[in-house]
């Protein structure tokens, strides 16, 4: 434990990320570049949301790791040990009992509060990317609003699709201003970014960060007459019956026979231990 | 009558070399200008200079704006002059893929304009850009197809389409037709003079082909080592010729 700073970040880095952080708490939506450090981990593998967290964290914190949706992935016990070790801080799976959570491609279902922290892991901060590759390009399309670009995204989503099929990381509008990547979720995770937590995302390979205070108004953007959707696969849990939240798709055998659960693992059991079942809820549990 | 355009004075230099000096005129609504002479005779860059695309050391070019009369274009903020650009000006490049999005589809590409300016409904975007498909003859079943997918001159006229979706109010042409077969330059010529004329466009031209600005420029200056040398109606310049580079560059000496 002596050997490192408190969680691995020496402290001048973590005030250097703490400054992004706030930058971009008073700038919603905007992406504020900080220096990435590298971590004992490959990118990838959220080194950006880890520095986040590790700026973030303080002794008394209690830390939740999910990966879609699940606490028990190779990526999210990693980054758990992780902090265990480095700022011997609490953790756990419970939604609920966590101050900050780390996350890759997932909101959690359970609603979050004015009291917890939420950090995203991000791959590819730049909407804009896609359709235009050129840094200094985008920079000046954010810095003066033009976002039709974004639309002509989502015309040719239309044209080849015949819906809006950008299912993941569906751009959104903040506060009617910045136009935002929000990272790999899926799009029925979208309206609950209106939400009680700060939300603070890390793009560590592109050396970004970007922030939601508690509150902030975020809406996806659409077609007047296609208007956005935040779908799911039509199905209750086969676990714990819940109609209200995203799901998993598992194959259970050869014969392609399947189930839907929820994606949220910590959900999904304590509903069960609440006693509610779904279809196959007895004999998988 | 207002000019729609007045330049005074424009000059741009590279280091010590001109790249163009002393350029003065006024656009008026409707009217087409051609700007012509040969590579190096800083018509390029005379263009690019106008047309925001590079600062001018000194000079004015003031655009009647809708909303506040005259305004000097090279003195307005970046963003105001980006505005314009993708409003009440239009730029056709020479090379189809400088101006197109060469992986988005042909009725991505011309309703760009439409979504950068707010329009939000995908269903009407759609039908526009089957129509200007139609005005510029492309058939309306390519419109899913990507640019990469046309011909030369088909990827021409995709570009003019997309420029001149939201109607803008002045045209800047940068050798609308160079690079391409001389049949296919026939072809988009009757289609550009026919656009001109049904919807009453202001447009600058830059070439080096006379046929050009021939068919589509009703006012002519002649440009020479980055200075005009001869400037009138198309017609009389081109027929009775005053100065001696003009001269040269009607008869068929120059012309390649
Ligand atoms: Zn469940």
């Amino acid at each position: 434990m002596s050997d490192y700073s408190f969680a691995y970040l020496d402290e001048q880095t973590k005030r250097m990320i703490r400054r992004a952080i706030l930058k971009g708490l008073a700038v919603p939506g905007y992406q504020v570049p900080f220096a990435s450090r590298e971590m004992p981990m490959p990118y990838g593998w959220g080194t950006g949301g880890v520095q986040v967290s590790a700026a973030t964290l303080t002794p008394d914190d209690t830390l939740k790791v999910i990966d879609q949706g699940a606490d028990d992935t190779t990526n999210a016990v990693s980054i758990r040990k992780f902090f265990e070790k480095t700022a011997g801080v609490d953790t756990t799976e419970k939604t609920a009992e966590a101050s900050v959570i780390q996350t890759r491609h997932r909101i959690p279902e359970a609603e979050l509060t004015e009291d917890q922290i939420l950090v995203y892991q991000v791959p590819i901060p730049e909407p804009l990317r896609f359709l235009e590759p050129r840094e200094s390009e985008t920079r000046k399309m954010h810095a003066l609003e033009e976002y039709g670009l974004m639309h002509v995204k989502l015309y040719e989503d239309i044209s080849q699709h015949g819906a809006i099929a950008t299912a993941y990381a569906y751009p959104v509008k903040v506060e009617g201003r910045y136009v935002m990547d929000p990272s790999p979720i899926p799009k029925f995770d979208n309206p609950k970014m209106e939400m009680a937590a700060i939300q603070l995302f890390g793009a560590g390979r592109e050396q970004r960060i970007y922030a939601l205070p508690p509150y902030t108004q975020v809406v996806s953007l659409d077609f007047e007459d296609y208007p956005f959707e935040a779908s799911k696969a039509d199905h209750p849990c086969d676990l714990c019956g819940a109609e209200d939240s995203y799901l998993d798709e598992v194959i259970l055998d050869d014969a392609g026979s399947r189930m839907f659960v929820c994606s949220d693992t910590d959900y999904c059991r304590s509903r069960r231990e609440a006693g509610h079942s779904g279809r196959l809820g007895e004999e998988a549990v | 009558m207002t000019p729609l355009l007045q330049v005074k004075n424009i000059k741009k230099l590279y280091g010590a070399r001109i790249g163009c000096t002393d350029v003065t005129f006024d656009l008026y609504p409707g009217e087409v200008m051609g700007i012509v002479g040969e590579s190096g005779s800083g018509k390029s860059t005379l263009l690019n200079s106008l047309a925001g695309h590079l600062a001018p050391d000194c000079g004015e070019v003031i655009f009647d704006t809708r909303a506040n009369g005259p305004v000097d274009t090279v003195t307005m903020s970046e963003p105001e002059r980006r505005m314009l650009a993708r409003t009440d000006w239009a730029f056709v490049h020479q090379h189809a893929r400088d101006g197109l999005r060469m992986s988005v589809s042909a009725g991505g590409n011309i309703g760009e304009r439409l979504m950068a300016v707010g329009d939000r409904h995908y269903g009407s975007i759609r039908e526009r850009a089957a129509d200007w498909l139609g005005r510029v003859e492309i058939s309306e079943n390519r419109i899913d197809d990507r640019p990469s997918a046309f011909s030369g001159g088909m990827q021409q006229r995709l570009q003019i389409a997309r420029n001149l979706v939201t109607g803008p109010r002045l045209v800047f042409m940068d050798e609308p037709t160079g690079g391409l077969d001389v049949s296919v330059q026939a072809r988009l010529l009757d289609l550009l003079r026919g656009l001109v004329r049904e919807m009453g466009l202001s447009a600058i031209i830059v070439t080096h082909d006379l046929a050009v600005v021939r068919l589509l420029a009703d006012r002519l200056m002649v440009m020479k080592d980055g200075r005009v040398v001869e400037t009138g109606l198309t017609d009389q310049v081109l027929d009775d010729p005053q100065h001696s580079y003009t001269q040269l560059l009607v008869s068929s000496v120059l012309q390649v």
